[in-house]
């Protein structure tokens, strides 16, 4: 091993512990005690590596480690930067707090139907998927990781073979292959115009590459990553599949695997693509997936649908950031994506606590939650209003540090973005402040509906593992398991207005080093410098 | 770099047919789609790969006339992983069958919910008729949107 700094021995350890934990789990399938406390002491480790990663990277600059001691562009390499670091980070708190959610809520104890001891091995696949493709510093690692964070997903979302859960996985699993399909012709399409698929390289090689070829490329990889990340008018999947699944599971996607699609095109557009033409087509795409997801999130009578919808309208502010490419807009797009895991995850996990005191999470179902529960009624007004960006929380920070960035821009798209911001962030208080309103505020009725008959709408009533002792009218009081994760997540999204001076410090060196992009070049490729060797679709020997 | 001809057009032609087949409503046809149009992608890194050569083995062919190995050993990873999904296509497809009789991708119901509300020309259930609004801020752009 090649490395220089003391800590990058680290760097494939949340990727490693990750899949040895599952396979240690599987080992165990019929011991459900020995698989949640395997789980734990993973995904703890995994916090602790990634605080530790963050602090060299913030220190030293990128950590760098080339698997198998190959040197730089022969092997995989894996990079932890700032922004890796940082995502890591955040994603790790993220998994543990649900992971002690999903304990609370008996996944594995009440379930009959499902195959249960699966739970806890995929779950740490899909962190080890996750990892991977925050670390990777190789575009066809990037694609493996995906892969292995989708497979896991797959399994995830379908949990329990339920009809709803097996419609909405049919279309999940068809819109992601599709998506790794274009995926692959990108990278094919990369590795004949340049012979490597090494982002550090790349980042030199395209240079070379002639204009049109370029573009084609970015492309190429942008529609790969906007179907993962659900950018507009590459989003309809997500409101679709994702309210179905149970709620833990649900809250991890919305509050990862978008991000993770995020990232990749944040990392491609700064290391691979800097300067773009396209910067102006996605702050199109970043206008149309802010207003058309909204706008769908206000016409829905169902909270897990309604905070689909906002996902996908947030995930353009972030798409906003990345277009404007400037270091404000930058790191107003990964200041936004941490604050957004944490607050997307929160409310999904609410939802569910929601689902199980109020037996329901449709509108129409739901109402004097305020009075019953006014500590449920707490865990969900302040991520609610933190997502809709009410000062002082971060989702208003972000949104500021966004809007500047765009208005420093100038010319007329950008004031249009950022227009649309403010309209978005408008509406999403609507929407919040509606579903508040209903579920919360007003008193309890048992109203008959007006308009033809109640169609269960996502599958969570009834044939749900643990869900069909819940019925509309039951009163249950919540598991306290249940409810430290969930407050927990709360305390840390409103925490991030307390530490948003740190935390806004660095992901503006990360942004700076984003931007820069000869850290992260130098780093990985100093130790493997050969001689330009490796041309174009010819093997080095 | 040489391109092969033929190749190009048989990818093409299992493109075609993969995009044909995606289009359709049972979920076997569109197993059998993508395992088409994955096919296709796999045959497109030979092709990025550049003229073929010797055998890539070390010590066993001349450097030079050799193959470009690594679009191999990613093409080998890609079939894998279209393999595992496949077999996971299948098994929803079974389980669907199992369930409905049937293996058709059927629509979100919440969605064809909506389209009826907005056919029949009805504001969504949850819309709130003049009852006091605690949080008015919110009101304002939603009533211009309406």
């Amino acid at each position: 091993m090649t490395a220089d700094s003391a800590m990058s021995f680290l760097i494939p350890l949340p990727v490693v512990l990750a899949l040895l934990g599952a396979g240690v789990c599987l080992a165990v399938g019929h011991n459900a005690r020995a698989q949640r406390v395997i789980s734990f002491v993973v995904l703890t480790a995994i916090v602790g590596i990634a605080a530790t990663l963050l602090w060299a990277a913030d220190r030293d600059g990128p950590q760098v480690v080339y698997v198998g001691g190959w040197p730089a562009r022969m092997g995989i390499v894996l990079v932890a930067d700032r922004l890796s670091a940082l995502l890591l980070l955040v994603s790790a708190i993220v998994t543990l707090s649900v992971l002690v959610y999903s304990v609370g809520q008996g996944i594995i104890e009440f379930g009959r139907d499902t195959p249960l001891s699966v739970f806890y091995p995929t779950y740490l696949v899909l962190v080890a998927g996750v990892s991977n493709a925050f670390l990777s510093g190789d575009l066809f690692n990037l694609y493996v990781g995906f892969e292995v964070l989708l497979a896991a997903s797959y399994v995830l979302i379908t949990l329990g073979g339920t009809g709803p859960r097996v419609r909405a996985g049919t279309t999940y699993v068809v819109v992601s292959v599709l998506s790794s399909m274009v995926f692959l012709i990108a990278i094919a399409g990369v590795y004949a115009a340049t012979g490597t698929v090494n982002m550090a390289d790349l980042a030199v090689k395209l240079q070379e590459v002639p204009e049109g070829v370029r573009v084609v490329l970015q492309l190429m990889l942008l529609t790969a990553f906007s179907i993962k990340a659900a950018v507009f008018p590459l989003s309809a999947w997500l409101p679709d599949s994702y309210p179905t699944a149970p709620a833990p599971v649900t809250a991890v996607f919305a509050g990862l695997l978008t991000k993770v699609g995020v990232y990749a095109i944040m990392r491609v557009q700064t290391l691979l693509f800097p300067d773009s033409p396209l910067s102006d087509l996605l702050l199109w795409a970043a206008l149309l997936t802010m207003l058309i997801g909204i706008l769908g999130a206000i016409a829905q009578s169902d909270i897990k649908r309604m905070l689909s919808f906002t996902l996908v309208s947030h995930i353009g502010y972030m798409v906003f950031g990345v277009a404007i490419a400037s270091d404000l807009g930058l790191a107003g797009a990964i200041f936004y994506i941490v604050h957004h895991i944490t607050i997307q995850t929160t409310l999904f996990l609410v939802t569910g606590l929601i689902e199980i005191r109020g037996g329901s999470t449709s509108l129409e179902h739901l109402g004097g939650l305020a009075k019953a529960a006014p500590v449920l009624a707490l865990m969900f007004f302040l991520p609610a209003m933190n997502l809709s960006g009410i000062p002082p929380f971060s989702g208003f920070l972000g949104k500021v540090a966004l809007v500047q960035a765009g208005v420093d821009r100038a010319g007329w798209l950008a004031y249009l973005v950022v227009a649309a911001s403010i309209v978005t962030s408008l509406l999403t208080l609507y929407a919040v402040a509606k579903t508040w309103n209903r579920a919360f505020w007003r008193p309890r009725t048992e109203e008959p509906d007006e308009v033809g008959e109640w169609v269960p709408s996502t599958g969570t009533k009834s044939g749900e593992p643990w869900g069909d002792t819940v019925t509309v009218t039951s009163v249950r009081s919540l598991p306290r398991a249940m409810v430290a994760p969930t407050l927990t997540l709360v305390a840390l999204g409103t925490a991030l207005t307390l530490v948003a001076g740190p935390l806004f410090g660095i992901t503006e060196r990360a942004a700076a080093e984003l931007r820069d992009r000869t850290p992260y070049i130098e780093t990985v490729l100093e130790d493997g410098s050969m001689p330009g060797d490796s041309a174009a679709g010819e093997v080095s020997p | 770099m040489t391109v092969n001809l033929v190749l190009i057009v048989v990818i093409g032609v299992t493109f075609a047919c993969g995009v044909t087949l995606l289009l359709e409503r049972s979920l076997t046809r569109i197993v059998v789609g993508t395992l088409l149009i994955g096919n296709a992608v796999n045959l497109i890194f030979i092709v990025a790969s550049g003229a073929p050569g010797r055998a890539p083995i070390v010590d066993e062919s001349d450097p030079s006339p050799m193959s470009d190995p690594l679009p191999q050993a990613m093409v080998l990873t890609a079939i894998v992983i279209t393999l595992g999904v496949a077999a996971f296509l299948l098994a929803l497809a079974y389980r669907s069958w199992q369930l409905e009789g049937h293996d058709e991708v059927q629509d979100d119901v919440e969605d064809r919910l909506i389209m009826r509300l907005a056919d029949l020309d009805e504001a969504s259930q949850s819309y709130e008729e003049g009852t006091g609004d605690p949080d008015e801020e919110g009101a304002d752009p939603a009533e211009a949107e309406r």
